[in-house]
């Protein structure tokens, strides 16, 4: 619980815009508390900074919580940093030692276009949802919630899927940018629960093409679940490969009437 | 302007009051609903369930977020549940004790029909998002599992591991999704509303928006605007709120005429891990549920205070809510809890290297039910406990304090949830809702849904059903190019100080003033205190500020600088509110007023109202008019609160 000051030199990436091209800039740093989260440590160096008549840093964040997804750069090449599950704005300088140099950059991926410094686009992300990511039920239209019991490992198994933050770290960190883990893990999600057996079928295969139109191919690095913050399981994918393959077979049979809607 | 606060309670039996209200309520037929179009700002639990829901009735909505994806709206972050009256546990719950319960919990200051009606639509939220496919905890045979919250004494709170609002907020997101897909919702994101545009009867149609990405400013057309943008706990500065949340869509709707109620009415949460030093940017909240398992204690002599908790022997701890509360415990609602903490501390009693909390302790827990079990139910806040503080809450107990939480202010809004400015809605955290002067745990989650799922689409078709073949008002009309320019004065304004302080260090020493003088205790020499220096803080602001680059591209300073300018203004008027409501009640304390056991001390002969201010010009404390809604009480009798 000792609070200790840490001296870091930052290599920072900065981009002026979509177009510009960027550059590293370096930041020393001599007062950062121990006891400081990373995002912390990026408000103090940005105070520094404006003090200084420098523009400060451009990183996105909100909770601050691990939970939100909004967060997440790559600290030394790791997506999130050192640290197993955890997210960005979870990682504590006590992760760092006095002295170090850390080399921070944003997500690296074809489908999430640098905004500004650290800050990219990840509407990819929310295609891939809109594709087919829920169970179609207006409001109003549910009966009883008791009526189907969901045996207690399916809900937990749903449940582990579903903890996915959208945080974008599986791409950042997947050689191929592939969006596998984020796809898989909203359809093991739907697709574990009794609730979503009905559109099964049909969600496995527009997720899967849409997710294809954006991302890269999986070529089964498994650096993506190294990354992922809430540290969601590789298993996922091949389910997802799974489901996708008999959906093909499904819908073949059925004159590829089924779409999603 | 003569602002006129008319609740529009329907007549007749409590209970009866809202299914005789809807089928009363005009419909509009579903081929005409495409040509009403509605804006929805916010994509939290609140706007997204009204934004999907309004889309699949088949309005053409336009929802906006200052976020990049609608799932990231702050209300991911609740944790600990939701309450609804299913009574699946057989233990007594039934709405009218939900309807009692919320009402007691509030201190008497919220209006019964709008919280009977909240507890009535609470079993559908359930239901809703079970279809959905929200994955809430379940019992080995398959059915919905519950756990007790703060405030009640039965088992009505559903939850999905410690991540609750995540799960609803994505069922809500991908509902949402579903429509974004079909056409029905236009999704705006990472676009922030800069002001609410009234037309020339003073009717709400339309909002300028800002692009954050681009800076560009552009204005949208509506039949009606609702605002789910959340609350104002940021005030603080230090809050458990995300850092983006802000009060501006909110103060800028009350700046063009909408009254804001209750602004002294905000919640501190009794179980928040305490600052660790001065550059600490937000706090973070530890749930409630685990009031469950922890018992609360501090040392009973402060010579104790200093060393490591497993030293100090049972009988020379202080389990003060057991103590003192025993019928309810460690589960006393929140304002108690976290007065009591407060209290504790301010006696030298707090624990840690700040000596600035109290424990919260699992050790008779894990004993009892060993640490897989503690493990199930609390495993990943545990987690996040030890990745803050660097200690293991399975060996020593969590150091805890209360920090701001939840607002019970907000805009004042009638039965229909509409505002004082005609076809301006507000829903969730953004109304000053139905949890009076003290919200209970996993009712938030609970109000946000019902409004955006049950309560708004149909009040909203009651508004649109007459206005059918009004056209929208034309955005090159003159209200909005007036309303544009006044945006793009106050950007301007703020760029052109090129001062010496950031925004961030206005923000704190606003926070460190409302913490200090209007936060757990207040007093009138505090809140006066307050009045001056919180306009002294607000012109320095505009002295002093400096805000680095330009207005036409991502410029976080500028986004923030726009956001602390409103929240200094509305942090004015909390305490100017705070001052005037001479009585305690739930988290709005006043020292004057205690019980001899230091209890919140009510005043319902004089203060048994919301108390709405209407905006009258920049001198808030002068200018700022207060209108009363007297708050009657026919189903529940008025009580001073007692959980002992
Ligand atoms: C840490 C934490 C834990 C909690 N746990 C619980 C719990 O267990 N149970 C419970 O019942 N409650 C809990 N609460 C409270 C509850 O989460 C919130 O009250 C609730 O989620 C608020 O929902 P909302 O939809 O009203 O607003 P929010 O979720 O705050 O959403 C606001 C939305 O408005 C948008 N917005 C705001 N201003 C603008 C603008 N100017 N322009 C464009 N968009 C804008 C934002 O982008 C966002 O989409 C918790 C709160 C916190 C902080
Ligand atoms: S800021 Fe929300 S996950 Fe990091």
């Amino acid at each position: 619980m000792s609070t200790n000051m840490l001296n870091l030199t930052l290599k920072v990436w900065r981009q002026d815009g979509p177009n510009s091209a960027g550059r590293f800039e370096t930041y020393q740093t001599t007062t950062i508390a121990d006891d400081a989260s990373f995002l912390e440590m990026l408000d103090y160096v940005n105070e520094d900074l404006v003090a200084g008549d420098v523009e400060p840093i451009t990183f996105d964040h909100d909770c601050r919580e691990g939970i939100c997804g909004t967060c997440g750069v790559m600290i030394n090449g790791q997506a999130h940093g050192p640290q197993r599950g955890t997210a960005t704005c979870q990682l504590h300088m006590r992760q760092f030692r006095s002295g170090d140099t850390i080399v921070i950059e944003p997500w690296r991926a074809a489908a999430f276009p640098i905004i500004r410094d650290l800050m990219v686009n990840r509407a990819a992300l929310d295609r891939v949802v809109e594709s087919g990511g829920y169970i179609t039920v207006s409001t109003g239209a549910a009966p009883d919630a008791n009526i189907t019991p969901v045996p207690r490992d399916a809900a937990e198994a749903a449940m582990d899927a579903a903890a996915c933050i959208g945080c974008g770290a599986c791409v950042a960190a997947c050689p191929n940018s592939a969006g596998q883990l984020f796809t898989s893990a909203k359809l093991a999600h739907l697709n574990l629960l009794p609730q979503g057996q009905a559109e099964r079928w049909s969600r496995s295969e527009a997720m899967v093409e849409t997710m294809e139109q954006y991302f890269g191919s999986c070529t089964n690095h498994g650096e993506c679940q190294e990354a992922c913050p809430k540290e969601i399981s590789i298993d996922f994918i091949a389910m997802m490969n799974r489901d996708y393959l008999k959906a093909k077979f499904t819908n073949r049979r059925r004159g590829g009437q089924r779409k999603s809607g | 302007m003569s602002l006129q606060l008319d609740s529009r309670i329907p007549g007749g039996a409590l209970s009866d009051k809202w299914e005789n209200y809807k089928f009363d309520l005009k419909l509009v037929n579903p081929n005409n609903r495409r040509k009403f179009t509605v804006i929805v700002v916010g994509t939290g639990l609140a706007g997204g369930a009204a934004a999907a829901t309004l889309g699949e009735l088949g309005y053409n909505v336009k929802v906006f977020t200052y976020h990049d994806s609608p799932r990231r709206a702050h209300s991911i972050a609740a944790q600990g549940g939701i309450n609804a009256a299913k009574n699946y546990r057989g233990d007594g719950d039934s709405i009218h004790r939900l309807f009692y319960d919320t009402i007691k919990g509030g201190d008497f200051r919220a209006r019964e029909a709008n919280v009977h009606r909240l507890a009535e639509v609470s079993t559908n939220i359930i239901d809703q998002c079970v279809a959905q496919g929200v994955p809430f905890g379940r019992e080995y045979g398959g059915l919905l599992d519950n756990r007790s919250f703060g405030g009640a004494q039965v088992s009505r709170t559903f939850y999905a591991r410690g991540q609750t609002g995540q799960q609803l907020l994505l069922g809500a997101y991908q509902s949402l999704a579903r429509q974004i897909h079909l056409g029905t919702c236009e999704l705006f994101n990472k676009m922030e509303l800069v002001d609410v545009v009234l037309n020339n009867d003073g009717q709400a149609c339309g909002i300028i928006a800002r692009d954050l990405l681009t800076g560009e400013l552009s204005r949208h057309a509506g039949h009606a605007v609702v605002l789910a943008t959340g609350g104002y706990g940021n005030v603080y500065f230090l809050s458990t709120n995300a850092k983006n949340s802000n009060a501006t869509a909110a103060w800028r709707a009350h700046r063009k005429g909408a009254a804001f109620a209750n602004p002294c009415y905000t919640q501190i949460h009794p179980t928040c891990i305490p600052p660790s030093d001065e550059f600490q940017s937000k706090l973070v909240l530890m749930s409630e549920s685990l009031r469950n398992d922890g018992r609360i204690w501090v040392p009973r002599n402060a010579d104790d205070c200093g060393l490591d908790a497993s030293a100090v022997p049972e009988d020379a701890r202080d389990y003060y809510l057991e103590r003192k509360y025993p019928a309810f415990g460690n589960l006393v609602p929140r304002d108690i809890a976290s007065r009591n903490a407060k209290t504790m501390v301010d006696q030298g009693l707090g624990i840690g290297p700040l000596r600035n909390g109290v424990y919260l302790d699992f050790s008779h827990a894990i004993e009892r039910l060993g640490a897989d079990v503690i493990k199930g139910r609390y495993g990943n806040l545990f987690d996040m406990y030890e990745r803050i503080t660097g200690e293991d809450p399975y060996k020593v107990p969590m150091r805890i304090y209360p920090a701001t939480h939840y607002t019970m202010g907000g805009l004042w809004v009638d039965y229909n949830l509409q505002t004082t400015v005609p076809g301006l809605f507000a829903i969730g955290e953004a109304n000053f809702s139905d949890h009076g002067a003290n919200r209970l745990g996993a009712s938030a989650l609970m109000q946000g849904l019902a409004d955006g799922y049950f309560v708004l689409p149909p009040t909203m078709a009651g508004f649109l059903a007459p206005r059918l073949g009004e056209s929208l008002v034309s955005t090159s009309d003159p209200v909005f190019e007036q309303a544009e320019r006044d945006v793009r004065d106050r950007i301007d304004q703020l760029l052109a100080v090129k001062g010496t302080h950031s925004v961030d260090h206005y923000h704190r020493e606003l926070g460190k003033l409302v913490w200090d003088y209007c936060g757990m205790a207040r007093n009138a020499a505090g809140l006066e205190k307050a009045l001056s220096e919180i306009p002294a803080l607000r012109a320095e602001f505009y002295k002093d500020l400096k805000v680095l680059g330009s207005a036409e591209s991502v410029n976080q300073s500028l986004e923030k600088a726009l956001r602390v300018a409103d929240v200094m203004e509305l942090a004015e008027l909390k305490v100017r509110d705070a001052l005037h409501r001479e009585e305690s009640c739930g988290g709005h304390f006043r020292d004057e007023h205690q019980t001899d056991e230091g209890e919140a001390k009510r005043d319902d002969e004089n203060f048994m109202y919301v108390g709405a201010w209407e905006w009258g010009g920049s001198d808030i404390q002068r200018d700022a008019v207060l209108h009363k809604e007297p708050l009657v009480y026919e189903a529940v009798k008025p009580t001073q609160r007692s959980y002992k």
